[in-house]
């Protein structure tokens, strides 16, 4: 039986996609392709949340502020996808086991 | 002069002559060193001798004044003052008269050595330190001349120091001393405590208000508060005065120059114990536990250090080892409160012991510093002054009657036989037999150094200035030149005649009663002399008393040994084996502080250094705070990996763990 879908869907597709993304942040040992992608995955499950609020509270606020993410989210894609280019130039390896450059 | 500026100029005399002669040495040079030692030395002879002369005919009173204030702390002053009485005068006396013997010996003695400006110097300070300790009229001021009496014996102990056998002889006499002077300086803590004065005069009417209290000791003992400060004073003259058992320092001073043998191990410096207590006699005699500890050291110090000099071969140690004995008698009388007495032993045992070494010294001198018994013999024909005044020093010792040591040993004899203190009945049958003793080993040193066989032979040919082999002269001995025989002679007259002299004004006349207080019922000496009529009654009395024939036994014992018998000491050493390295390890006293004391106190010094040094302030709070903050960075470390993953968790569990504070907080 096909209930309408309630704002609880909605909440629970976002957290969904959220863990998913978290999960692959921390599960992902390989790729540092995957991780981008993981994040740009929690800017989505944020963005859904956002989504289904403006719509629930009949507020466009949520919306704009969708956008504004997007635009957001795009220019780190690319800076991300610019850098991962440098990187993978300089050590000829994406893989993130070898990246722990960060240790001091 | 006023008696004052000359009182001042006694001391200040010497002091002088020791900065000219020490700083300016190289400007007076060696005969210029000489003379203004002895020119001040000698000053302060004559007015020593003057003030004794306005003392004995022109009636001086007893003279007790401040010279300066040093300072004043909350009430108590600290002065430099002189207390001159009967006691103060005769012992300038006996110490300037005897420095000044020693001053003119020591150019012959010291003719060559290259420290002979320093040395002048060294005994001119000492002469100065011992007179302001004689002449304190406070505690601060005797413990300033204890101290640097005590200095200028370190110095001089150690005056050849490239010898390592000096050096660790004035260190041991150094450390042996420190040991004493705590106790003293105990003592006159003690004394500033009770009586908040260290003026003698303030204390000594005090004291007796002190007799009853008591004082809380270690392990909660209570102890009479004036016997504690008389034990502490009296562990300080223990030092001092080379009481056993804190007597092993003497005999290892003999490796200073002779000298200063005579003038400090022997006839001063040692004798500022005695004089000490003598001085305190109005603290002493208000505890009769103190006095009975005093009396049983002397005795036991009297005997068994004399047994020791009869298996000594060095010359100086057998003298050195007598001296240790003679200080025990005087010790035994002020035990008995025979202060006089101790006092009186004092003065003869000055003269005569220091003719002693200064006899000693000329026989080191014909014998090319060769001090070794054993390589000597048959010197009589060849330095015969040395050889009748060592006779007449060894008659006085030993106690002949008419010669100065009879009266003052015969006298500390009886009165320990009078007394009733605790004790008395067993020191009494020690010091008797000390006689014996002494007479032995006396007898002894005469015979092997002076009498029997040459036991060396002279090298024709070889270099005079060479170190020959023991037994071996690069030629004959001959008699020492003039500034030695002449203090020889000088000292021969006083150890002859002074006991006959002065028996009667220094024991039964009262001379000493202004400064020495003796209690009622314990006053032996006055006991004494009522059996007393006349010196030569007493010397002739003498012949009949056990002590004269027990001297006159150790006299042929010795003689049969050691002069027409040699083989009997060594067959008397191999039968008792045990008993001869128990006297030649010296009741193993070295043997005990060194392996006791000495080595305790270098693993003390390496337990602390490993344990507490380097294990804990090192290990524990220096290196060990750097390893915990080196380990807690380990551990901490292990956070950083540097992989993106771990930092984004990092700041996901950050974020939620500050979003869930905000939430339950809000």
């Amino acid at each position: 039986m096909l209930t309408s879908l309630s704002l609880a869907h909605y909440l629970t597709l976002g957290a969904i996609l959220m863990c998913i993304s978290m999960a692959g942040i921390f599960l992902n040992r390989k790729n540092v392709l995957i991780l981008l992608m993981c994040i740009e995955l929690q800017l989505l499950a944020v963005n859904m949340n956002f989504v289904a609020f403006s719509r629930y509270l009949d507020n466009l606020d949520g919306q704009v502020f969708v956008f504004f993410i997007l635009t957001v989210a795009a220019a780190e894609a690319a800076i991300g996808l610019a850098i991962l280019v440098v990187l993978f130039r300089n050590r000829r390896t994406i893989n993130v086991a070898e990246l722990d450059d960060l240790k001091g | 002069m006023d008696i004052k500026t000359i009182l001042l100029l006694v001391p200040l005399l010497p002091l002088f002559g020791a900065a000219v002669s020490g700083l300016l040495r190289n400007q007076v040079g060696r005969a210029g060193a000489h003379w203004v030692t002895i020119l001040a030395v000698a000053g302060s002879c004559l007015l020593s001798f003057w003030v004794l002369y306005l003392q004995m005919y022109e009636g001086l009173e007893t003279l007790n004044y401040s010279v300066y204030t040093w300072m004043v702390v909350e009430g108590v002053t600290f002065e430099v003052g002189f207390l001159v009485d009967h006691l103060t005068s005769l012992m300038m006396c006996v110490v300037t008269f005897v420095s000044l013997m020693v001053h003119i010996y020591t150019i012959g003695y010291m003719h060559d050595d290259p420290g002979y400006q320093r040395f002048f110097s060294y005994i001119n300070l000492f002469t100065f330190a011992m007179l302001m300790l004689v002449m304190a009229n406070n505690f601060m001021q005797l413990f300033f001349g204890w101290e640097a009496v005590g200095l200028v014996s370190y110095l001089l102990i150690g005056f050849w120091f490239k010898k390592d056998t000096a050096i660790f002889a004035n260190m041991k006499a150094f450390l042996v001393n420190r040991v004493g002077d705590f106790g003293f300086l105990l003592g006159i803590a003690a004394v500033l405590m009770t009586f908040g004065s260290l003026d003698y005069a303030t204390v000594f009417t005090a004291a007796p208000d002190a007799a009853g209290e008591t004082i809380s000791v270690i392990g909660g003992m209570e102890w009479g508060l004036l016997t504690f400060i008389c034990v502490c004073l009296f562990i300080g003259a223990m030092g001092k005065s080379a009481q056993a058992p804190l007597h092993v320092w003497l005999p290892d001073s003999m490796e200073g120059p002779t000298p200063i043998s005579a003038l400090i191990h022997a006839a001063t410096m040692v004798t500022a114990g005695i004089f000490m207590v003598a001085r305190m006699s109005p603290l002493f005699e208000l505890s009769d536990a103190a006095l009975s500890f005093v009396m049983l050291i002397g005795a036991f110090t009297a005997f068994f250090m004399g047994l020791i000099g009869i298996v000594q071969n060095d010359i100086k140690r057998v003298v050195a080892y007598s001296t240790l004995s003679q200080l025990g008698y005087m010790t035994v009388a002020l035990g008995v409160s025979a202060y006089s007495a101790a006092i009186f032993h004092l003065m003869t045992h000055a003269f005569f012991k220091a003719l002693l070494f200064l006899g000693a010294g000329s026989v080191i001198i014909a014998m090319h510093h060769q001090q070794d018994m054993r390589y000597m013999g048959g010197l009589r024909k060849y330095m015969p002054v040395t050889w009748i005044t060592a006779w007449l020093g060894t008659l006085a010792l030993v106690g002949f009657p008419f010669f100065a040591g009879f009266y003052s040993k015969d006298a500390i004899i009886e009165v320990v036989h009078l007394s009733e203190r605790f004790g008395a009945g067993v020191t009494y049958w020690l010091v008797v037999a000390g006689v014996f003793v002494t007479a032995m080993y006396s007898f002894r040193l005469l015979y092997l150094t002076f009498h029997g066989k040459e036991k060396f032979e002279v090298v024709e040919g070889a270099d005079p200035h060479a170190h020959l082999p023991d037994g071996q002269l690069a030629h004959k001995p001959h008699e020492s030149p003039l500034v030695v025989t002449i203090p020889l002679i000088l000292l021969a007259i006083p150890s002859v005649v002074i006991g006959w002299l002065t028996i009667e004004p220094v024991l039964f006349g009262g001379w000493l009663s202004d400064a020495i207080y003796v209690a009622e019922g314990n006053d032996v000496v006055a006991a004494l002399g009522e059996h007393f009529h006349g010196a030569t009654a007493m010397a002739i009395h003498g012949v009949q008393t056990v002590p004269f024939w027990l001297m006159l036994a150790g006299f042929a014992v010795a003689t049969l040994v050691w002069r027409f018998r040699p083989g009997i000491a060594a067959t008397t050493k191999a039968r008792l084996p045990g008993l001869y390295s128990l006297l030649d390890h010296k009741y193993y006293f070295d043997e005990f502080n060194q392996k006791v004391f000495a080595n305790g106190a270098v693993r003390l010094g390496q337990g602390l250094w490993k344990k507490a040094d380097a294990g804990f302030i090192d290990g524990i709070l220096v290196n060990g705070s750097a390893k915990l903050v080196g380990r807690v960075a380990a551990l901490v470390r292990r956070w950083q990996t540097g992989f993106l993953y771990d930092y984004a968790f990092s700041m996901i569990i950050g974020l939620i763990a500050i979003l869930g504070v905000w939430v339950v907080l809000r």
